[in-house]
C-alpha cells in the first residue's frame, strides 16, 4: 500500500473522486467522523438536541420526581457505590478463573472437531455434541442448574460451594462459544498449508500445533475479545445462586434495604467502567486487523 | 537416456490411476525415474501434472495402481506416509511458506519436529543452504517480507532441509514475474548438477530441453510420449505432442 500510493495519486488532481480515500479508515471516534468544521457544528447541535429533547421528555413526565427518587438518588448513590466497587472485584476474580479454563477447553473441542478421517468420528460426534448441548441451553439456566443442583447432591468430594459450580456453568456455556470461534479460525488457514507441512513429513500432531492453530488463533483474537467482554458482564449471572454477594447480588441486598433502585444502577455503571473500553479496545483491534488484511490483499 | 537398471530406479509408477469424484485426473500413468535422473513433465494445465506429483508425495492418496521408490511399494496399505515423505521433498507453485514464522522456522520447523534434530543442528543445516542459495541475509525475514523469486527459493531450502533423496518440483516458476524466474531455475540447475533426482512439472520449455533426462508429455491423463529432450522438442512422434509445442512457440515461450 506504501510506494504504489504515491505514484497512483500524481496522476490525478486534488479533489478528484478517483484519488484513494485519505481519511483515516477507523479510529476510535470513527462514528463521529464528519466533514470539516461546518460537519462539527452540525454534529454536536444536532446532538445537543436529540439529548436534550429526551431528557426534558422523561423530566416532564408527571412520574419524574418519583423516579428520580428511586432510580437516580445521589445519595444512595454515595451510600452504596463504594462497597458495590469493592464486590465487583469478586466479578473480577469470577472473570479471570473462567477465562484461561474457557480459552483452553474451548480450543481443545475445536480441534476435536476439526480432526478429520473415520477413526476420529466419535471424538468429532462429541464435540459437536457438546457444542450444540452448550449453545443450546440459556446460559442463566445452566448456572441454575450447576449453582442450586451439584452442591444439593452433597456428593463426596465435591465441592459444595455454589459460586464454584456457577463458574463452572459459565466455563462449559462459554467453552462451547469460544470453540466455534475457534473452529471458524481453523477453517480459514489455507489447506495448502497443511499440506505444504505434511509435505515436509510433520505429523497430523505436529502441523496442527505449529502451522495451523497458530495462524488460526491469530486471526480470531478479536473476535475471542468480544467474547471476553460478554463473560465479564454475564458473571452477574452468578448472583442467582451464590451467598456470598459479587456487584450485582450487592446491589440487590441493598436496593431491598432501601427500597432503592439506584443499587443496580451503580452495578451498571461499574460493569460499564469495565466493558466500555475492553468493547472499543476490540472495535479498534478489529479495525486495524482489517485495515492490515485489505493492505496483504493489495500487495 | 537408457532405461535404467533395476538397481538404480528411485521411482517407479505402475498404472496409476487417481480421480477426483467423477473426473478422471490420471488414466494409467507408468513412469520410471533412474538415480540422479531430472525427468521433466510438460502438457496443458489440466493434464494431470500436479497431481501425478501429489500423488508420489501420497499429499493426494491413488485409487490404482502402485508406486516405487527405491523398491518399496509406497503406496502399500499401513505404510508410515511420514517416514516415506520425509524421503521426497515437494515444492508447489504457490511456495505455501508458513506465513507466521521467519525463513528460519520455516526451515527448522520440519527438521526439528520429524528429524528429531537438536535446535543446532537444524539450525546449521538452514543456515548452510541459505549460504549455498544466496540467502543468508534473509534469515531473520517472514516471507511476506520478500519477493516471489526468494520465497520460492526458500521453499526449496524448506525441503531440501529434511535432505531428501528425490525433489518433485510442481510448476515452481508459475507464480513468478518474468524476471524472478531466472534465480529459481539456476537453483534447480544447481540441484540437477549435485545429482539430485527430480520429477518436475513445468511450462519452462527451454529449462526442460537444457535440464531434463527424459521429457515425458502428459495428455489426458496418459503420458502420451517420452523422450530424450533433443527428440520430444524437435521430431515429437505424437500429433497431439506437435500441436502443443507449437502453441507454446507460437506464444512466444520457447
Amino acid at each position: 500500500m506504501g510506494g504504489g500510493g504515491e505514484a497512483h495519486r500524481a496522476q490525478y488532481l486534488p479533489g478528484d473522486p478517483r484519488l484513494p480515500d485519505e481519511r483515516p479508515t477507523s479510529k476510535l471516534l470513527a462514528p463521529l467522523r464528519v466533514e470539516g468544521v461546518r460537519g462539527v457544528v452540525v454534529a454536536v447541535v444536532s446532538t445537543i438536541v436529540v439529548i436534550g429533547v429526551f431528557v426534558w421528555l422523561v423530566v416532564r413526565s408527571d412520574n419524574w420526581p418519583a423516579v428520580r427518587e428511586f432510580f437516580f438518588s445521589a445519595e444512595e448513590f454515595r451510600d452504596t457505590f463504594p462497597e458495590i466497587a469493592q464486590k465487583f472485584l469478586r466479578n473480577v476474580l469470577y472473570f479471570m478463573v473462567a477465562e484461561p479454563i474457557i480459552l483452553a477447553l474451548a480450543l481443545l473441542i475445536a480441534v476435536m472437531r476439526s480432526l478429520s478421517g473415520p477413526v476420529f468420528f466419535p471424538i468429532r460426534v462429541m464435540a459437536i455434541v457438546y457444542t450444540d448441548f452448550f449453545r443450546g441451553i440459556p446460559t442463566v439456566l445452566v448456572v441454575y442448574i450447576l449453582g442450586f443442583g451439584v452442591p444439593q447432591l452433597g456428593l463426596p468430594g465435591v465441592p459444595t460451594d455454589p459460586a464454584f459450580w456457577a463458574v463452572v456453568a459459565l466455563v462449559l456455556s462459554y467453552s462451547a462459544y469460544v470453540s466455534e470461534v475457534y473452529r471458524a479460525g481453523i477453517d480459514s488457514v489455507h489447506p495448502s498449508q497443511v499440506a505444504a507441512a505434511r509435505s515436509l513429513g510433520l505429523g497430523r500432531w505436529h502441523s496442527l500445533r505449529y502451522v495451523v492453530i497458530p495462524q488460526a488463533v491469530r486471526r480470531v483474537i478479536p473476535p475471542l475479545l468480544n467474547d471476553f467482554v460478554a463473560l465479564q458482564k454475564d458473571t452477574a449471572l452468578i448472583a442467582f445462586v451464590v451467598a456470598v454477594p459479587e456487584a450485582f447480588k450487592m446491589a440487590q441486598i441493598q436496593k431491598d434495604a432501601d427500597f432503592n433502585y439506584t443499587p443496580l444502577l451503580a452495578a451498571a455503571l461499574m460493569f460499564l467502567i469495565v466493558t466500555v473500553p475492553l468493547t472499543r479496545t476490540v472495535d479498534w483491534l478489529i479495525a486495524r486487523e482489517r485495515r492490515k488484511r485489505m493492505a496483504e490483499g493489495s500487495a | 537416456m537408457n532405461e535404467p537398471g533395476v538397481d538404480d530406479v528411485a521411482v517407479r509408477i505402475e498404472a496409476l490411476h487417481k480421480s477426483f469424484g467423477k473426473l478422471e485426473v490420471l488414466k494409467g500413468v507408468d513412469l520410471t525415474v533412474g538415480e540422479h535422473q531430472v525427468i521433466c513433465l510438460i502438457g496443458t494445465s489440466g493434464s494431470g501434472k500436479s497431481t501425478l506429483l501429489r500423488c508420489v508425495n501420497l499429499i493426494e492418496p491413488v485409487d490404482a495402481g502402485r508406486i516405487l521408490v527405491h523398491g518399496e511399494e509406497i503406496t502399500a496399505r499401513g505404510v508410515d506416509v511420514n517416514r516415506i515423505r520425509r524421503s521426497i521433498g515437494i515444492v508447489f507453485q504457490s511456495f505455501n511458506l508458513f506465513p507466521h514464522m521467519t525463513v528460519r522456522r520455516n526451515i527448522t520447523l520440519a527438521p526439528r519436529k520429524a528429524l528429531k534434530l537438536s535446535a543446532q543442528e537444524a539450525e546449521a543445516r538452514a543456515v548452510e543452504l541459505l549460504e549455498r542459495f544466496g540467502l543468508a541475509d534473509k534469515k531473520d525475514e517472514y516471507p511476506d517480507r520478500l519477493s516471489g523469486g526468494q520465497q520460492q527459493r526458500v521453499a526449496i531450502v524448506r525441503a531440501l532441509a529434511m535432505q531428501p533423496d528425490i525433489m518433485l518440483l510442481d510448476e515452481v516458476t508459475s507464480a513468478l514475474d518474468p524476471e524472478l524466474v531466472a534465480e529459481v531455475l539456476n537453483v534447480i540447475k544447481e540441484l540437477a548438477a549435485a545429482g539430485m533426482t527430480m520429477l518436475i512439472a513445468t511450462h519452462e520449455m527451454g529449462f526442460a530441453r537444457d535440464i531434463a533426462s527424459r521429457v515425458c508429455f502428459l495428455d489426458a491423463g496418459v503420458i502420451l510420449e517420452e523422450g530424450p529432450p533433443e527428440q520430444i522438442f524437435t521430431e515429437p512422434r505424437e500429433e497431439r505432442t506437435q500441436r502443443f509445442l507449437q502453441s507454446i512457440i507460437e506464444a512466444g515461450r520457447m
